[in-house]
């Protein structure tokens, strides 16, 4: 009976985070839209420009190779693959042995690779500038989102991301220790370097020069474009629902029972849905920072992760 | 952490300054209007404009008219886009770029000539740089008259395209 409902929550996290990313999307834009004093676009625009785009034609610049055709699926697989195995709804899912941190973040690094070389491959002036951004920013969130994580699986013993919300689980008071604030605050900036958002990069901007993610993506039109758009809301939701679960994993399900299921989407909405609340609110404080400056708020956040597995050494 | 306390108490005190949408529903929608429902990514393309057009396009989508809340959104790349919003009178210049950008937009799409000067030259005619109006380059769909046409206008003819 667990193995059953352990699959059903599989399928069932695949599918909240496909449909339900582009709603966060819109949730964030609708918040950022109040508080800037406009009325803003409805929470599904997201939805009704993807179906827009599925329908419009498909355009593949001269010169371009495979590699500019096949990054959107690449971007699209390897997340939906994070976001069956990673721990979002249950624990029993059949496929936690796969969500080992070091097969996660390869993963969702193998995305960001895809759509660098596809920047580059475009040729175009923007296209690569944007590549060799997104390279300098990844060089330095992989080591923190590796690290800050290994920070949790030090007393755990186990780097399965599974077993790390088990034993969070078990152990409450293990989220307000000092490992595991530090890692946190370490994770955090990490995410909101690598989804793009402020003060990293700027989601909305129409500035070919200070465009990190959308200058990579400037050449894709119709269906391709609303993959690579899926894909970066679905890795958007990812990776908040692993700093969410992580941190503070109650309700998620970890045995049978269907209603445990239910309550654990509920409460995995309210979770990401507070995150990207506070994203938003967050972004309409704060400027774009300098892109030399960035490494060094990376380099803080390294630092922070490091910080952390040394505490969970020593303080063990 | 004064600049943000500063930022919250204005944002508290300014609220909404959208205006209230306009009853909808403008009549006569462009044929083939089912295709683009709801969502609409704009790309302006400056011809040659004096720049009066690219005023009342920012006030467009600034707080005030706000013309997001409708489905329609500026986007960077003509490859995003479903539509061009053109001003000016086409300048040797910028036949050829106005061309190009128009073909680099994928099917299907939509031309809006903005001003009069995008419409018949405006001032403009038969100065020597000016190839033509907008419509002799690219076919226009859609024409907002005026110089420069108010932001309502702009607004009501991309609801006009997206149909919200």
């Amino acid at each position: 009976m667990t193995g059953v409902t352990g699959a059903l929550g599989a399928v069932l996290q695949v599918a909240v985070i496909a449909v339900g990313s582009p709603y966060l999307v819109g949730a964030m834009r609708q918040v950022r839209a109040r508080l800037e004093g406009r009325a803003g676009p409805d929470v599904a625009q997201p939805w009704r420009d993807l179906r827009k785009l599925l329908r419009k034609e498909s355009l593949t610049p001269h010169g371009t190779s495979e590699v500019f055709r096949l990054t959107p699926a690449v971007l699209v697989a390897s997340t939906v693959l994070v976001a069956a195995v990673a721990p979002f709804l249950t624990t029993a899912s059949p496929l936690d042995p796969v969500a080992d941190l070091f097969a996660v973040v390869a993963l969702l690094t193998l995305g960001t690779v895809a759509l660098a070389l596809a920047g580059i491959d475009t040729g175009t002036a923007f296209g690569g500038m944007g590549a060799s951004r997104e390279m300098t920013i990844t060089a330095l969130v992989e080591p923190t989102l590796l690290v800050a994580i290994f920070a949790l699986s030090v007393p755990v013993g186990s780097t399965n991301l599974g077993a790390i919300v088990n034993s969070t689980l078990h152990d409450p008071a293990r989220v307000v220790s000092p490992v595991s604030l530090l890692a946190a605050v370490a994770l955090a900036v990490a995410i909101i370097a690598e989804t793009g958002r402020l003060p990293v990069d700027n989601p909305s901007t129409h500035l070919e020069l200070t465009m990190v993610h959308e200058a990579m993506v400037l050449e894709y039109a119709g269906p391709d474009l609303a993959l690579v758009e899926w894909a970066s809301a679905m890795r958007l939701t990812v990776f908040l629902g692993l700093l969410a679960n992580l941190f503070a994993p109650w309700g998620i399900a970890t045995g049978s029972g269907l209603a445990g299921l239910v309550l654990a989407v509920i409460v995995f909405a309210v979770k990401v849905g507070l995150l990207g609340l506070l994203l938003a609110v967050g972004e309409v404080f704060l400027a774009k920072l300098r892109l030399f400056r960035v490494p060094e708020l990376l380099a803080g956040s390294f630092l922070l992760a490091l910080l952390a597995v040394a505490a969970s050494f020593f303080l063990a | 952490m004064g600049v943000a306390r500063g930022l919250l108490r204005r944002i508290r005190a300014t609220g909404r300054i959208a205006e209230p949408a306009p009853a909808a529903a403008p009549e006569g929608l462009p044929e083939g209007v089912g295709d683009l429902a709801g969502s609409v990514q704009v790309r302006h393309v400056d011809a040659g404009s004096c720049n009066g057009c690219e005023i009342e396009i920012g006030q467009a989508f600034g707080p005030v008219y706000d013309a997001e809340r409708y489905g329609a959104r500026l986007v960077a790349s003509p490859r995003h886009a479903d539509a061009l919003l053109v001003t000016g009178p086409v300048t040797r210049n910028m036949a050829e770029p106005l061309r190009r950008t128009y073909e680099a937009v994928p099917g299907p799409k939509r031309v809006v000539a903005v001003g009069d000067c995008a419409r018949n030259c405006g001032v403009f005619a038969g100065a020597y740089g000016v190839v033509g109006a907008v419509g002799d380059v690219v076919p226009v769909d859609v024409e907002v008259p005026g110089c420069p046409p108010p932001p309502d206008a702009i607004v009501a003819a991309l609801r006009g395209l997206t149909g919200r």
